[in-house]
């Protein structure tokens, strides 16, 4: 890691900062997912390292080789695109297996299929 | 020749950005998105019809903004979770737009937002199921996909 002795002070305070940022997000986002009661409040929390989470690791390593090599590197932003448009698939696929198991238990406080008490505000 | 032009374009930059910017992956990189074009077309997707697209950048901003917010908002849940309780509630919505390309980016927009979950789109009357982590207050967060984003979401596709 020679070229990291080379990183001038602003570089590595940006890329520090976006690191342990994105770092952070990743781990509250897995601690989330592990704390929170039911399945639908799960859902939300690993969101968080495939959006900023993702983003700030993105970011800093654009930053860092950026500078390093001398000219811009950008091909990082592909993984945050392909992540975020790729996420829902899944998601969607989860949270339908999850809404169909519950109505088909009928589990209290989960909205059935036909509902009647559409609030229309237009 | 070019039946996707914006795909094509799209393809071209992915290419040289993984490659790298040369004459030669620039040649290579053109002939692939021509034949993916192609490829593209004999499946006869529906095809997004753009109306103001200078507003795309304002939305790509919106979403950066609404997307860094709400990160702080389901970490702070998560982390005082021992001491408060969050709200978490379902919330249906009605939409106006029946256009696939608002609704796809709008699905993307509200799963990438982590306080937010599109659980199920009904297209019989058009209404969308969301799950909210935090529902502070249900007027504010209809506000938020009615006005802030499906009304911009319709002004770029038409």
């Amino acid at each position: 890691m020679s070229e990291a002795t080379d990183l001038p002070l602003w570089a590595a305070i940006a890329v520090a900062v976006f690191l342990l940022v994105g770092a952070a997000l990743a781990l509250i986002g897995a601690i989330g997912f592990l704390r929170l009661p039911t399945f639908y409040e799960r859902i939300h929390a690993p969101t968080l390292g495939t959006s900023w989470g993702v983003g700030g690791v993105m970011v800093a390593s654009m930053i860092f080789f950026s500078v390093t090599s001398g000219r811009p590197m950008m091909h990082e932003i592909l993984i945050g695109i392909f992540v975020t448009v790729t996420t829902p698939a899944t998601f969607l696929l989860l949270a339908r297996a999850a809404l169909h198991r519950d109505r088909v238990e009928k589990t209290k406080g989960v909205p059935e299929k036909h509902r009647a008490d559409i609030v229309n505000n237009d | 020749m070019f039946p996707f032009p914006i795909l094509a374009v799209f393809l071209v930059l992915m290419w040289l950005l993984l490659n790298g910017f040369t004459l030669g992956h620039l040649i290579i990189g053109t002939m692939v998105a021509v034949f993916a074009c192609w490829a593209m077309a004999s499946l006869r997707p529906e095809k997004p019809r753009l109306g103001k697209w200078y507003l795309l950048p304002k939305l790509l901003g919106m979403v950066l903004y609404d997307v860094a917010k709400s990160n702080a908002q389901v970490a702070a849940v998560i982390l005082r979770s021992g001491s408060r309780r969050h709200n978490p509630a379902f919330l249906t919505i009605q939409l106006q737009t029946h256009n696939h390309f608002s609704l796809a980016v709008l699905a993307i927009v509200l799963t990438s937002t982590p306080g937010s979950a599109w659980l199920e789109y009904d297209s019989n009357d058009n209404t969308v199921l969301l799950h909210v982590l935090d529902l502070d207050d249900e007027a504010k967060w209809r506000d938020m996909v009615k006005n802030r984003y499906e009304k911009l979401l319709m002004e770029i596709f038409v």
